[in-house]
């Protein structure tokens, strides 16, 4: 088991988002979280983010530390980042006057010291991601610009999923990664998801659509509705999804 | 870990060294000014200037304009002249220097010795009110360049420092300055001869360290026509509960072609969290780009000091010359800091360019002032201002004073100003990359004034970066 989201009741300035949801992630698999606007599926990415504005009222997140299942409540979002929790943004944040480039390699190096692996210099950091930049068919001058400034949207996206090959991380969790997306930058994207497949990590993917899904194939299928799991299945759910829309599910 | 653990490590150059020192008696009358003088055994016209503005600081009164609330100093109750006992036989060497004395420049990070010297970077270290050694001075006279402290120059070149001290910053120019020409003691030196490009940066370190004791310094630079100079300077003081003054001038010249590059990282003590003890930086900084097509660029990283009232300036008298101003000033715990430049344009075609960077933590006060002036001379002139305010939490104030006054209607002057927090956004974003708290706050900053760091030579940069992260570690959270 990876990771075990056990009846989580989550708030933001005493509204409750989250409302009992349990989820439980293998190594190796691939979930997607569907569900209508403000169903909570951001909301529940970036929970087991740890992203401070959440208060967990009840339940747990129990994550897979060195073999033991360990509850995540108390550690920092660094700390998630460093255990190998990645959360994609759906809006990424833009930090003026750092590159690209040296963020990646901090961000890299802090992760390395945590696990024990030996950090990288300029020189061999810019190596390694030479074959990730092209496999996100990105060009070398996007190291140089400040994180995010001035990027398209397609082109922050892009780089969400850059760190994220970049960051090797065992859980992802993408939020949204496919809105504003145009198909080619799409493809691009699913290429670089699934590129970093292994029988080790897992995915989560948070969607509106079932568009990303025909690139990237779901194991399981979750429909979040008033922040809670009503539906849960394999991938012919999205297309059923897709076809008749939330509506069938969400009545009654 | 202790309070005291906790003040040591942000301030790691609060130590003392027990030093033997001989010091003139406390206050300042004609009497101690005569006094410096002859032990410096200056010449008439020196001490004649000296007298002088002596005579006109006594009609001036406390400037007040600034937006810093300055605790009453008692003139009377300072030290204008310490030395430790032992400079007062000129040692032979820096190796013969007093061991006490290398040992506390080593432990600030400046070894003066010839086999442990920094390469590739000549150093004047002043201790208190002298000039304890200069470091690469035959190296450096081999090319023609002086580099020697100002007390050592009115002996050995009297003719450059009688045609320029006081040119820049005449003695009746502020309460400070007027205090600075009657009790200087000593401080830099730099000549560099026509067409000559410095072979290595120079640097000055001031240190002051006796108690109750103002430090005084004076430099003087001299850049003759298509000469070029990068130099450097780094300040630091004891922790003490007392205030101590420094009130500084500094004068830069630039003949025909001519560039200096004059760089400070400045991290005076400060003061305690409760606004005890620190520095009060009261400092006259001008340039005169007298030739065409010189250039003055100041870059300064105030980082330190209870006070800071500071105004690196340029004239731009030379046409098509250059002044610059690239500034980060940091404010935390009660640190005040009134703190900008003044270009003055006079030449034709003349340009200038502010960048400044103000950062405020916990509970102080950062406040940018600046005044851009074009004359009717000057046509054809251009100015670029960037102002950004940078506010990290929600105690501290930061504000923006920028003076424009153009008299002639050629002229282009841009100003741009903004102000910004640190977002729980951003925060979120670099910590869920697995960077700590204060590496996010740390990378936040040094990319926010990435424009003036990038303007720094690379150990000062990589400095400045460390230095802004020390003195905000404890301000976020």
């Amino acid at each position: 088991m990876l990771i075990e989201v056990k009846d989580l009741h989550a708030e933001v300035e005493g509204n409750e988002i989250l409302n009992g949801i349990s989820l439980t992630v293998n190594p190796g698999e691939v979930h997607a979280i569907m569900g209508p606007n403000g169903s909570g599926k951001s909301t529940l990415a970036k929970v087991i983010a740890g992203h401070p504005a959440f208060e967990v009222t009840s339940g747990e997140v129990n994550y897979n530390i060195n073999g033991k299942m360990q509850n995540i409540a108390d550690l920092e979002p660094h700390e998630r980042s460093t255990q190998g929790i990645f959360l994609g943004f759906q809006y990424p944040v833009e930090i003026a006057g750092v590159s690209n480039i040296a963020f990646l390699r901090e961000s890299y190096n802090a992760i390395c010291a945590k696990q024990g692996v030996a950090e990288m210099d300029e020189q061999e950091f810019k190596n390694y991601l030479r074959p990730k930049l092209e496999l996100l068919e990105m060009s070398d001058s996007f190291l140089d610009r400040a994180v995010n400034a001035g990027f398209s949207g397609g082109e922050k996206k892009k780089n969400e999923i850059l760190q994220m090959t970049v960051l090797n991380p065992r859980l992802s969790l993408l939020d949204e990664t496919d809105s504003g997306l145009d198909i080619d930058a799409l493809k691009i994207v699913a290429k670089g998801v699934n590129a970093l497949k292994s029988k080790y990590n897992a995915t989560v993917l948070v969607t509106h659509y079932q568009r990303l899904l025909d690139y990237i194939t779901p194991d399981f299928v979750h429909v979040l509705y008033q922040g809670k799991i009503i539906k849960s299945g394999g991938k012919e759910l999205a297309h059923q999804l897709e076809e008749k829309g939330y509506d069938w599910l969400t009545k009654n | 870990m202790s309070t005291q653990d906790i003040l040591d490590k942000e301030y790691k150059y609060g130590f003392f060294t027990d030093i033997e020192t001989g010091e003139f008696p406390k206050g300042l009358d004609e009497n101690i000014v005569r006094m410096i003088s002859a032990k410096k055994n200056e010449p008439e016209w020196l001490l004649d200037y000296r007298l002088k503005a002596f005579k006109h600081w006594k009609t001036l009164k406390l400037p007040e304009w600034a937006k810093l609330e300055i605790p009453e100093i008692d003139f009377e109750d300072l030290y204008y002249y310490a030395a430790p006992k032992s400079t007062e036989t000129a040692p032979k060497s820096l190796d013969d220097l007093d061991p006490e004395l290398l040992a506390t420049f080593e432990k600030l990070g400046i070894p003066l010795q010839e086999q442990k010297r920094i390469s590739g970077v000549a150093v004047d270290a002043v201790f208190d009110s002298v000039s304890v050694g200069t470091t690469y001075k035959e190296e450096l006279e081999e090319v023609g360049v002086i580099f020697c402290s100002i007390s050592e120059a009115v002996q050995d070149h009297p003719e450059l420092v009688k045609k320029y001290l006081g040119t820049v910053v005449p003695y009746s120019d502020n309460f400070y300055a007027a205090l600075n020409a009657a009790v200087f003691s000593d401080g830099s030196f730099v000549y560099i001869p026509k067409g000559v490009t410095c072979p290595m940066d120079l640097s000055t370190y001031f240190r002051i360290n006796a108690k109750e004791t103002g430090q005084f310094e004076r430099t003087l630079v001299i850049a003759d026509e298509g000469s070029y100079v990068n130099y450097l300077e780094g300040c630091t003081a004891p922790q003490r509960d007392e205030n101590q003054l420094h009130a500084a001038i500094v004068e830069l010249i630039t003949l025909d072609d001519a560039e200096i590059k004059y760089s400070t990282v400045q991290n005076w003590y400060a003061g305690n969290k409760e606004g005890l003890g620190g520095i009060y930086n009261f400092v006259t900084k001008r340039g005169n780009c007298l030739g065409k097509n010189s250039k003055i660029s100041w870059t300064q990283v105030e980082a330190g000091s209870a006070i800071t009232w500071k105004y690196p300036s340029c004239n731009l008298i030379g046409d098509n010359s250059q002044g610059a101003f690239y500034s980060v000033a940091l404010t935390n715990n009660k640190m005040q800091a009134d703190t900008g430049t003044k270009m003055i344009h006079i030449g034709k075609n003349t340009k200038s360019t502010i960048i400044s960077k103000g950062i405020s933590a916990e509970g102080s006060e950062n406040n940018y002032r600046g005044l851009v002036k074009i004359m009717p001379s000057a046509k054809g002139a251009r100015n670029y201002s960037q102002c950004d305010s940078m506010l990290v939490g929600d105690k501290c104030s930061a504000n923006t004073f920028p003076y424009i006054d153009v008299k002639n209607n050629t002229a282009t002057v841009e100003h741009e100003a903004s102000t910004t927090k640190i977002s729980e956004d951003q925060l979120f974003y670099l910590q869920s990359r697995g960077l700590d708290m204060e590496k996010c706050i740390s990378m936040i900053v040094s990319g926010f004034c990435s424009e003036v760091f990038k303007t720094l030579p690379l150990e000062f940069s990589v400095e400045a970066v460390k230095l802004l992260e020390m003195k905000l570690e404890n301000s976020i959270g």
